[in-house]
């Protein structure tokens, strides 16, 4: 597999409200990584309030053994709303990617030593049949910027983490992945 | 989580590691009274431990969870209670009368911010009361201290067995990252673990046998003190028998980072940076907390070598350093406390702090 010649270090925080799927975003990730042989670790954070609070989570896949699994200074950016992108950007490492979910974000970036990719996410979702796929849409365009996991490994973590009741919508997920991806196709 | 014929990678929260650990070591009653940082414990227990004909109680109170152990292990069973720090210190009573009567089981504390109801963050300032006693009376708990999704479930299953062969409480001894983390790890088939002698102590019914008894209350002249006397031959015993510990990169190390639980993961990438920078940094790990691995700690102890004891806490286990190691070397601490995490960066810059006090204290 060419992909696991170079050193992977993704160093990820998503974050967003409770409720946005920022949690499941995550662990996705994580699952996916792990499926793909590679050491993962997912570390949630939130208030003790669930829905409408702010919520994040910081994950970590890599190719070699990870020492510590906390995230101090992301090179990977996913944030849902205005509050985490206030939060979060200026800790992003220089070169790092942020995806930034223009359907509930209205700014821009303030630096100009990273890459930013905005996208409608919540938009999609809805058009798509699901507002509560926005995140599997952040995700879509998140893999497309950073292509170190095979979308089949998501579809595969999906049917893992998701209970068997709710595996009806893995198309519906699937086709906001690949809605993300085509936003960031041909960007850099 | 299912449990694996072969050798399988999961994903999944150290909370339910353990939880998982201790249903295939054997644990078939746990009580336990929800709180955060370690409610996926709780919520595991009660889905899972009705498969294995066990027995679930989320009971009125910790104190009750404790007692409701303490029955069990009276009874022969391998029993189990979990909390975070606040829940912990209401357990204290009851572990002190486990401990005195000698009874097996196992307790897990992922740690969260304190004193006082404190917060739901991560801690290790539960130091102190794991390893120096916590309830009342001379006893200790052998305390394991995992750092990773792995440990915490492989530990646990040895915990059932160390509580059994050494009838003594056990306590696990984490923090809310441990607990709340997600981490890839290795589950070997299962296989579910017997306690290797037959119980010869419990009360399990004395139809055609002598009547046995179990009590902590001794008011004849004499009698506690041989019991003190008992136990601490058996603490010596398992100061000899159980000290664990992992040590990196410190032959040549002008300074040794020592920390535990998942400040030692913080500490460990620290030192593969420094490494890579051209510093010569050690690492050492207590993974049992109680026996601590003093001896092992007492050899690192060289001329111009210092050592950096990294804690989420205002410096609880860095006493036991100094007492290791006897003002043979200069030891130095840093820590958060109150839920706050100590950054790569930070510690980073207590090395250079660390090494070049230490440096001009040769001079």
């Amino acid at each position: 597999m060419a992909i696991k010649q170079k050193t992977i270090d993704e160093q990820i925080i998503v974050a967003g409200f409770g409720g946005q799927g920022v949690m499941l975003l995550g662990k996705i990730i994580a699952q996916a990584g792990m499926l793909s042989g590679l050491d993962v670790t997912w570390i949630p954070k939130y208030g003790a309030e669930v829905r409408g609070g702010t919520a994040h989570c910081m994950v970590r896949v890599s190719n070699l053994e990870i020492a510590s699994p906390l995230v101090d200074f992301p090179n990977s950016l996913i944030v849902m709303n205005k509050l985490s992108m206030d939060k979060f950007e200026r800790l992003l490492r220089k070169g790092g990617i942020m995806i930034v979910n223009s359907s509930l974000v209205d700014s821009r970036a303030t630096r100009s030593d990273i890459r930013s990719y905005y996208v409608p996410a919540n938009r999609i979702a809805s058009e798509i049949g699901d507002v509560r796929g926005a995140n599997m849409v952040a995700l879509g365009a998140y893999l497309k910027a950073r292509p170190f996991l095979k979308i089949e490994k998501i579809v595969e973590a999906l049917r893992d983490i998701l209970p068997s009741y709710h595996h009806k919508y893995i198309p519906l997920n699937e086709k906001a992945l690949s809605e993300g991806a085509r936003l960031v196709e041909g960007r850099s | 989580m299912t449990r694996p014929t072969t050798i399988e990678r999961k994903l999944t929260t150290g909370n339910e590691a353990i939880a998982e650990g201790a249903i295939q070591a054997g644990c078939r009653f746990y009580a336990g009274y929800p709180i955060t940082p370690q409610n996926e414990l709780c919520e595991y227990m009660a889905r899972h431990m009705p498969e294995v004909g066990g027995t679930f109680i989320q009971s009125e109170s910790e104190i009750a969870a404790i007692n409701m152990v303490f029955g069990a292990a009276v009874a022969g069973a391998r029993a189990m209670t979990s909390s975070s720090s606040p829940g912990i210190s209401l357990k204290q009573e009851g572990i002190s009368y486990i401990a005195a009567c000698e009874l097996p089981a196992v307790i897990s504390n992922m740690m969260r911010g304190g004193p006082g109801l404190g917060n739901v963050w991560p801690a290790q300032s539960d130091y102190f009361q794991a390893t120096k006693g916590g309830g009342h009376g001379d006893y200790h708990l052998i305390v394991l201290a995992p750092a990773t999704v792995q440990e915490a479930f492989d530990m646990t299953k040895e915990a059932f067995d160390l509580a059994d062969r050494y009838r003594n409480p056990v306590m696990i001894l984490g923090d809310g990252i441990l607990g709340q983390m997600m981490e890839s790890f290795e589950m070997k088939p299962a296989k579910t673990r017997q306690p290797s002698r037959k119980k010869d102590y419990i009360l399990d019914g004395c139809k055609g046998r002598k009547p046995r008894v179990i009590q902590s209350l001794f008011l004849e002249e004499g009698m506690l003190e041989r019991l003190n006397d008992k136990l601490q031959a058996k603490y010596r015993r398992i100061e000899r028998e159980l000290v664990r510990y992992e040590e990196l990169n410190t032959n040549d190390a002008d300074l040794i980072l020592v920390a535990y639980g998942s400040s030692s993961r913080i500490a460990r990438a620290v030192m593969r940076d420094a490494r890579v920078k051209g510093l010569k940094i050690g690492f050492f790990r207590p993974m049992t907390l109680w026996p601590f691995p003093t001896e092992a700690m007492r050899k690192l102890a060289k001329p111009k070598r210092a050592f950096l004891v990294i804690e989420m806490s205002a410096g609880q286990m860095v006493e036991d350093v100094r007492l290791s190691i006897e003002g043979r070397a200069p030891v130095y601490f840093y820590g958060r406390s109150g839920g706050g995490i100590p950054s790569e960066e930070a510690v980073f810059a207590e090395v250079r702090k660390a090494l070049k006090k230490a440096r001009s204290k040769v001079k």
